[in-house]
């Protein structure tokens, strides 16, 4: 019936079969089943929310306070809820590899194969795309602009819409589980496996427009955040008296900035490939995957840094907050980031060494990559002095971070392995590789945000998370980790191919039973992490630190209220060193009341972010089902948007003195009321937020 | 209650279960059977030696710092100011920059030496196989012997194997662990990879680039055999009469899985320059 007449107009390449519930009613095997189910919590997920919000009569707050707010803090959060929600569905998707993998020992297990590729592909794909870049870009959109002492970013209005073209992608791969399939081609793509000729349908499509949409994403917020940081600081912050978390963000925009744009050229000519007949990277016709691989991985490289850079800036506000005493090695830390960063860009061929170029270009390339693990190591150890002499307290935030430094040291290790050529060649494109990249992004890019999380958490929301629940929780992802990677180094040096659906030997059995173990025990860890935050919630009122100080915070973020005002700060402050809040409480008072308060002017609420996102996501959609009409249509009117969008003039609101002084009063009296505490019991509900001061 | 029994049974066998798991490095390049696979293991224990060194101050340091400065020690120094030394400075970027200098030269020689281009010096000629990745088997021809293989490989032990690789379908890489490190195999393209066998047995091989459904049957045996018994291996393909002709590569090119591995007792002239051409026609 959808192949005559108008049908193949309107509905493109759709038939029925695109329905995963089609394709469970005819062939109801489990693999079908898990399918159409993931696809039925989609959709019952969606109706939920959308009847909850619509019976709670939300739908105008959420408009209004959230989806169309320019407020970088609004922002950040947002990316940061997507972040969770893509984390929780990857994080799925990878315990069923895993009990597949389990399950598959001379035996086909419960998932097809093709299921099973697209099932590692999406993992891929959403944990890197939209889970790890929106919850840096997410915390970084919170805190940065705290710490520089500035209101807002450069471009508030460009921020929105970076945040709608990530949600509209990571929207359209939770589409691809409704209707139609994903890629199985990997979170890389390579062609020519995804081109036409061997993938004919819809999944790689699906790939190429939700990265494609990241990405651009991604480049926009790397200019926007470069930008503010050079632009926005407050009087008195000059580079080197940045927070290391704003050092650790620039370097991040800047690789952002640079190496985002090679992603979307590859997949850009890839699209040329398969919707217009181009031969870029197919077989025949001069085609060469080779270079696609030379510009994915010139992108892919650097990406590893965009995820680790952020959580090395969490981790120097971490430690040095929880031990009470001055960052070690300030500078050291700086040209290490800086140096990381420049690197990053000159170790890409260590992705393919096995690609047949010659032993000087492999030996070189590899030196250059063993050459970054100077500056990481020189990293670890001012973290270790920051906590020499100091007085450390375990906290949540203070737990992640050691064990980020022993486990990242692991992976830097079989990382080095890795650098060399020939010991590539044995563990390449295996298990092995797997665990290490596991083994660098779960403390380097997670353990971090999740610390960062915790830490931040108090200023954004103006409660403290739940002691107890984080500690079950960070013990969950350590013990996790170790359970479901160390075996896999194992297997991989035993020559087990990633990305395999079936085992043949038994003697891998116990390997794959423990890393099956792990990913269960990685699963509740992400449980108890949002019990966490139920509990917390519903404990909020016992744990508030309106005053805004709960830690002996350091940096500038700390010296308002917490939640802090829409503005920020009602007076830009002026600094002087790299711990000015930290100084000011020691040398003089940080909460006397300024001379007088002036107007704000702040961005107004725009619908055009939104607009971008939804309409990008159904431009995208059209191009996957070849629904033309719908990608004009789309196209037209993103342009449309941004025309009207220029000729908007009142953009701006403006907040009156008067009422930022009443705001800023309440503050203060909450503040003046407030018991100062000492740092041995800032864990408890003593804690509001004010900071005994002591040394 | 039996299932929970049988699964805390299970739990209890875990121990044993992981003792038993070693074995699974019996099929890595732990147990090398070939010059190659030897040279790259040695090569693992001295990086791995270096690498203890490097990691082992921070294993150590990181968890005794921070308990000993922990908050409730009232016994241990505090100098809160305090954050940066010249000394300690030189400890963390010297140190490490000599190290990584060290290794550069071990790994500039050891990429050389064990390039898998790199022929291996040996008083016999090596034998040629020219290995096909397709969907989802390797075709290996021996074009000297004018026979082929599909899914198993036979060697002669001691004599250096010089395998050139191509791929009819989408890109595959070539790994045998116990014998050498692995190769992209590349449609319209060659690479090459050498290798030898030291002591007769049968290891394992397969491809590890993701190639479709059928990828992970995509395995096949490598069997080394004394050079007499690999002749004697020779003739009986020969005398198989199951040439490699029209309809048997047209098969072979159809993307299945193979239940059983193949040979041919003849192949067509040139048939892998055939393949390198035909793959960069248009379909």
């Amino acid at each position: 019936m959808m192949t005559q007449g108008i049908w193949p107009a309107v509905l493109g390449r759709f038939d029925w079969h695109a329905l995963p519930f089609v394709r469970a009613w005819e062939n109801p095997t489990a693999s079908e089943i898990i399918g159409a189910g993931a696809a039925l919590i989609v959709i019952i997920g969606a109706v939920v929310v959308v009847a909850l919000i619509t019976r709670l009569g939300k739908w105008r707050y959420l408009w209004s306070e959230w989806f169309a707010s320019l407020d970088h803090k609004k922002i950040g959060i947002m990316y940061i809820v997507l972040a969770f929600v893509m984390l929780s569905r990857a994080l799925i998707e990878a315990v069923l590899i895993r009990m597949q993998q389990a399950s598959a020992i001379d035996n086909p297990g419960f998932i097809a194969p093709d299921h099973f590729a697209q099932l590692f592909s999406t993992h891929g794909s959403i944990m890197i795309f939209f889970m790890a870049m929106p919850f840096l870009v997410g915390l970084i959109n919170y805190v940065m602009p705290l710490q520089i002492g500035s209101r807002d970013v450069a471009f508030p209005l460009l921020n929105s819409i970076s945040l709608w073209l990530t949600g509209g992608a990571a929207g359209l791969m939770m589409i691809s589980l409704v209707i139609g399939e994903f890629s199985t081609g990997g979170w890389s793509g390579y062609p020519p496996y995804t081109e036409l000729a061997f993938s004919p349908g819809v999944g790689p499509d699906y790939w190429i427009w939700a990265v494609t949409l990241g990405s651009i994403g991604s480049t926009l917020t790397g200019i926007n955040f470069a930008v503010t940081i050079y632009k926005m600081r407050c009087p008195g912050m000059d580079l080197m008296q940045m927070p290391l978390f704003v050092w650790t963000a620039l370097c991040t925009s800047i690789l952002m900035i640079f190496a985002m744009p090679p992603l979307t050229v590859a997949t850009a000519l890839l699209a040329l490939d398969r919707y217009l007949g181009f031969h870029f990277f197919t077989n025949d016709l001069g085609g060469n995957m080779m270079n696609y691989a030379n510009l994915f991985w010139l992108f892919g490289h650097p990406e590893v840094y965009i995820l680790i850079l952020p959580a090395f800036g969490v981790y120097s506000e971490v430690v040095s907050t929880f031990s009470s005493k001055e960052l070690y090695g300030y500078t050291s830390l700086v040209l290490a980031t800086a140096a990381i960063a420049l690197l990053s860009f000159t170790v890409w061929i260590h992705h393919f060494f096995t690609m047949g170029q010659n032993a000087d270009i492999n030996a070189v390339f590899g030196i250059a990559t063993m050459t970054i693990g100077v500056p990481t190591g020189v990293k670890i150890y001012d973290w270790i002095w920051t906590m020499f002499r100091g007085r450390v307290r375990f906290t949540v935030p203070m737990l992640y971070s050691l064990a980020f430094m022993m486990t990242f040291v692991l992976g830097g290790m079989t990382g080095i392995l890795l650098a060399f050529p020939p010991l590539d060649y044995l563990v390449h494109n295996t298990l092995f590789l797997v665990a290490h990249f596991h083994n660098m992004l779960i403390p380097g890019l997670l353990y971090g945000m999740l610390a960062g999380y915790h830490y931040w958490f108090p200023k954004a929301f103006g409660f403290r998370l739940n002691e107890r629940w984080g500690r079950i929780s960070f013990g969950c992802w350590v013990v996790g980790f170790y359970l479901a990677f160390m075996p896999l180094y194992v297997l991989g040096a035993a020559g087990v191919a990633r990305r395999t659906q079936g085992m043949f030997d038994p003697i891998f059995r116990p390997w794959l039973y423990v890393a099956g173990v792990g990913a269960l025990i990685l699963l509740a860890a992400l449980g108890a992490l949002f019990v966490q935050l139920w509990v917390s919630i519903r404990e909020r009122d016992a744990n508030r630190v309106f005053a805004g100080d709960p830690w002996d915070g350091r940096g500038l973020e700390w010296s308002i209220s917490a939640p802090p005002p829409e503005y920020n700060y009602a007076v830009i402050p002026q600094v002087h060193g790299r711990n000015p809040f930290f100084d000011a409480k020691r040398k003089d008072d940080p909460y006397a009341t300024p001379a007088s308060y002036s107007d704000i002017e702040l961005p107004k609420n725009s619908m055009t972010g939104p607009v971008i996102g939804a309409v990008g996501a159904a431009t995208a959609f059209g191009l996957v089902w070849h629904m033309w009409w719908l990608a004009i249509i789309g196209v037209l009117a993103i342009i449309a948007t941004v025309i009207a969008r220029s000729f908007a003039r009142d953009v701006d609101q403006t907040i009156p003195a008067d009422k930022i002084e009443r705001t800023e009063r309440g503050w203060l009296r909450a503040v003046a009321e407030a018991t100062p505490i000492p740092r041995e019991v800032e864990m408890t509900t003593a804690n509001q937020g004010l900071a005994e001061i002591s040394g | 209650m039996k299932v929970s029994r049988g699964w805390l049974l299970r739990f209890a066998m875990l121990p044993l279960f992981l003792l038993s798991g070693c074995g699974a490095l019996k099929l890595s390049v732990m147990n090398h059977a070939g010059p190659i696979a030897a040279s790259q293991w040695h090569l693992y224990v001295i990086v791995g030696i270096v690498l203890v060194f490097v990691a082992g101050p921070v294993l150590l340091l990181t968890p005794l710092v921070a308990w000993h400065y922990r908050l409730s020690n009232k016994n241990s120094a505090f100098r809160p100011n305090w954050s940066f030394s010249w000394t300690l400075e030189g400890f963390i970027w010297i140190p490490p920059i000599g190290i990584v200098i060290g290794l550069s030269f071990l790994l500039w020689h050891y990429t050389h030496t064990l390039d898998p281009y790199r022929p291996i010096a040996s008083n016999q000629p090596a034998l040629e196989v020219q290995a096909v990745g397709l969907d989802w088997k390797w075709l290996f021809i021996y074009p000297d012997q004018r026979i082929a293989a599909v899914n198993q490989l036979f060697i002669p032990v001691g004599r250096p194997v010089h395998i050139s690789l191509t791929s009819g379908t989408v890109m595959q890489a070539l790994l045998i662990p116990q014998l050498a490190g692995q190769i992209y195999a590349m449609a319209g393209m060659t690479t090459q990879l050498n290798l030898a066998a030291s002591r007769p047995g049968v290891y394992r091989g397969g491809n590890t680039q993701f190639n479709g459904a059928g990828f992970q049957n995509e395995k096949f045996n490598v069997t080394a055999l004394p050079p007499a018994d690999y002749g004697r291996w020779v003739a009986r393909v020969r005398a198989s009469a199951h040439p490699l002709d029209a309809t048997a590569y047209a098969e072979l090119f159809r993307q299945a899985s193979l239940p059983q591995p193949i040979v041919f007792s003849s192949v067509p002239q040139l048939l892998f320059q055939n393949i390198l051409v035909q793959s960069q026609k248009p379909r």
